[in-house]
């Protein structure tokens, strides 16, 4: 039993990790498209229309993706989920039928009406279209983070006798405590993505010498862009995560935050150091005292529990990996603050797009929201472990009971394989249309 | 409140089949019919401008039946795994011949992405069809053997066939000759749409040839028609009943062969979009008729001690499915609305249509 697990979760893994690589992207630059297109009916300025349709052909591409990689993840619920799916599709089967009902359609109608339509429809409705693509995209990342967010924190059910979970409050699902904080601070991280790669865009343009005047623009668009979203992600919405993790999750708090015994005098904060599990403590440890339950609670001695008041079965089953992925995501948006802090000091002194050395670290810093993105997302679900339902459903009973191990590392093998192919593909289409540039082509 | 959502998931699955079904159908042609790079290129864009706006209608579909008829989801898709994954992969393959053909321009680098499209839809449209066969046909339930069920009554786990073949065998694979017969007739029947696609939306070289074809392939599709229903009452003599008991579920089966019949007149249209409005009659009129055949099973049983799975043995809560008809008349009414405003903007041939004009 153990085994088939193990290829389940990997597989699942892999292909949610690969998938969000371009979700993150298109919820964060449909917001940035709009703010162009709308400059560009303030303005009249033709840059920001060439910029709002230059970034639309690359979201066209990151939908693209984000649709034949969206479609295993829905089928995966029921090809390796089944008891999971049937215990609770009455549920978590809302939300996601609300999302390809509500989402998809108006991002997919309007994306083609948005490439195809601009002459048609004049430019205010050209602008409501790209509007409504951003709508769209957005709801599609709310109704993913109400299933998530119930499965993390279930809210209006009922459990049968046969161990079903049933719908007993629709509206509960979306008044969810855990839902607001996540959301928001999900949507803040996907344009800090979608800000950074612009940035990136910009800097390459400038350092080349080339669309300078569509570089400048991007770059300062995205820097600023990148400072304000950079700021949220860290206060006021991943403060709120912290404290719906402690509140709701403790065990995964202490895993997280390393914590291995109880502090009674109030919880240190912990920089850096490694999980020992063996010896249950932090090697090299560098950590400052008090602050965690400063930030949690208010109070400098407020108690915090550690991983030893747990038992083993109810810890996450990866506490290494929960542990790393907290603070990598957190130590990047630390990061991320400085340098657009930084990049947004120089564009207000007016000296941005002459310092080299700065440029050059934007072009190259676009990889690491990815990893704090997606890193962010390992803390939620390894922190949710041992469970799918938080405290109600283990991960090993909503495994299929049919699908045996060999199968599932089969079709794994494949996914790896194809999705190596498609990750060529789309660095080809991106390069290509970063390579033609922001200019309007001429026929 | 079961009976409602059903018609509604078939209806959605429905469209999809009738969308997707003609960048298969598509694809078919071109792999088989398109010779000059004109052609193929007009083709390849025929499908390459809409599919994935087709194919969120199965995102649509997949979710709805996972929200409905949760227990139904999980069975069929744990014990159809390897060729739903296998669908999965096709899909995703398809979508990368179809986007990565254009990008350089170099022979070889163009065949081999036509071909990536090509097979992929005609697996694709393959698949699908045994799917459907595999549904008629029905599984063995519980994985019963020696009179034991080894998983609980609604689970199962299809291998992708038994060495026999045969719809008979007491372990049938997912593909047995049964099931291929409803897929090549699948394929056919894409095919035909697929040309119809080809002809209402571009002005390739091959639009008149495509005619004789589709007549043609109208031929085949009624001699498979014929055949697998033979076949199918021989093997299952109650196959049928469901007609016989409610005979205005007979409205299904007539729409199908109203299509095939008014095909067999594709020469003589003088408007391209009668004979598409045909082909899509006999993929509304297949599924359907298919469905209510076994009508309110969803998925029979091939043994005797595990039930069939119906409508009412695999919902959902009243309370989860009256409460999603709410938000479903919103999304409905919408979905209607964009469709309408995108087929207004963006009809008509789309041979000089590209990204940015």
């Amino acid at each position: 039993m153990e085994d088939m697990i193990f290829y389940d979760r990997l597989q699942f893994a892999f292909t949610i990790t690969f998938h969000y690589l371009f979700p993150q992207l298109t919820m964060g630059l449909s917001l940035i498209i709009v703010y162009f297109k709308w400059q560009y009916l303030r303005k009249k300025v033709e840059k920001f229309n060439d910029a709002a349709k230059f970034f639309m052909k690359i979201f066209a591409i990151n939908f693209t993706m984000g649709v034949v990689t969206g479609i295993p993840m829905e089928f995966q619920f029921g090809t390796n989920w089944a008891k999971f799916s049937e215990l609770t599709g009455g549920i978590i089967g809302q939300t996601l039928a609300m999302e390809g009902t509500f989402s998809f359609f108006l991002e997919s109608s309007f994306l083609a009406l948005f490439i195809f339509g601009e002459k048609l429809m004049g430019q205010k409705l050209h602008f409501l279209t790209g509007f409504l693509v951003f709508l769209g995209s957005w709801a599609s990342g709310y109704l993913i983070l109400a299933t998530n967010a119930w499965m993390q924190h279930p809210v209006g059910y009922e459990i049968l006798e046969n161990g079903t979970f049933v719908l007993e409050n629709f509206s509960a699902l979306f008044s969810n405590p855990w839902l607001f904080p996540a959301f928001l601070h999900n949507q803040a991280a996907s344009v800090v993505t979608s800000s950074f790669v612009v940035a990136s865009i910009g800097a390459f343009y400038i350092l080349n010498n080339r669309d300078v005047e569509y570089g400048k623009l991007f770059l300062k668009t995205g820097v600023v862009i990148g400072l304000v979203s950079s700021l949220l992600v860290a206060f006021p919405t991943g403060d709120w995560n912290a404290k719906n993790v402690a509140k709701y999750q403790p065990a995964a708090f202490a895993a997280m935050e390393g914590i291995f015994e109880t502090e009674h005098a109030g919880s240190e904060i912990v920089l850096i150091g490694q999980p020992n599990m063996v010896e249950k403590k932090l090697d090299n440890k560098i950590a400052v005292p008090n602050v965690l339950s400063f930030l949690t609670y208010g109070r400098w001695d407020a108690q915090i529990q550690g991983m030893d008041q747990f038992e083993e079965d109810v810890l996450p089953d990866n506490v290494p990996a929960l542990y790393y992925s907290y603070h990598i995501m957190v130590g990047l948006g630390t990061i991320f603050i400085g340098v657009m802090g930084l990049a947004v000091l120089f564009l207000l002194l007016g000296k941005l797009y002459k310092i080299k050395s700065l440029l050059w670290g934007i072009m190259f810093l676009f990889p690491f929201p990815y990893i704090a993105n997606i890193t962010g997302w390992y803390v939620a679900e390894l922190g949710r472990q041992p469970w799918l339902v938080y405290g109600l459903l283990r991960t090993s009973d909503g495994v299929s009971p049919t699908v045996s191990s060999g199968n599932t590392l089969f079709t794994l093998i494949g996914f790896v394989g194809l999705y190596i192919l498609l990750g060529l593909l789309f660095l080809v289409l991106v390069g290509k249309t970063i390579h033609q540039g922001p200019k309007p082509q001429i026929h | 409140m079961e009976v409602f959502w059903y018609i509604i998931i078939a209806t959605v699955l429905a469209i999809f089949f009738i969308l997707d079904g003609y960048d298969f159908g598509a694809g078919i042609i071109h792999l088989f019919f398109a010779k000059t790079e004109k052609d193929k290129v007009v083709i390849a864009k025929s499908a390459g401008l809409f599919w994935d706006s087709n194919e969120v209608w199965l995102v649509a579909g997949g979710g709805l039946l996972f929200m409905a008829f949760p227990i139904f989801y999980a069975s069929v898709f744990s014990g159809f795994y390897l060729p739903l994954i296998i669908v999965l992969w096709l899909i995703v393959f398809r979508a990368i011949g179809l986007e990565f053909r254009g990008q350089f321009d170099f022979q070889m680098w163009k065949d081999i992405w036509d071909k990536a499209f090509g097979v992929s839809s005609l697996l694709l449209a393959l698949f699908f069809g045994i799917a459907l066969g595999n549904v008629v046909r029905g599984v063995n339930l519980g994985s019963t053997s020696n009179g034991v069920s080894l998983h609980e009554g609604h689970y199962f786990f299809l291998p992708l066939w038994d060495s026999s073949f045969s719809p008979l065998s007491d372990t049938p694979g997912v593909i047995d000759w049964f099931t291929l017969i409803i897929g090549v007739i699948t394929v056919v029947a894409l095919a035909i749409h697929g040309a119809n696609w080809v002809i209402l939306k571009t002005e390739s070289s091959i639009n008149t040839k495509l005619k004789s074809v589709i007549f043609n392939l109208n031929i085949t599709l009624t001699a498979l028609t014929i055949l697998s229903l033979v076949v199918w009452l021989k093997i299952n003599p109650e196959a049928m009943d469901n007609f016989y008991d409610k005979p205005y579920f007979g409205i299904f089966p007539l729409i199908y062969f109203i299509g095939v019949g008014g095909l067999f007149f594709v020469k003589k249209f003088k408007k391209d979009v009668y004979p598409f409005i045909l082909s899509t009659l006999v993929i509304l009129g297949g599924i359907t008729a298919t469905l209510a055949s076994i009508f309110p099973v969803i998925l029979p049983s091939t043994n005797d001690i595990n039930e069939s799975l119906t409508i009412y043995n695999t919902a959902t809560s009243d309370y989860g499915l009256s409460v999603a008809v709410y938000w479903g008349i919103i999304g409905f009414t919408l979905l209607i609305f964009y469709f309408i405003i995108q087929k207004r903007l963006l009809g008509g041939k789309i041979d000089h249509m590209d990204y940015g004009h």
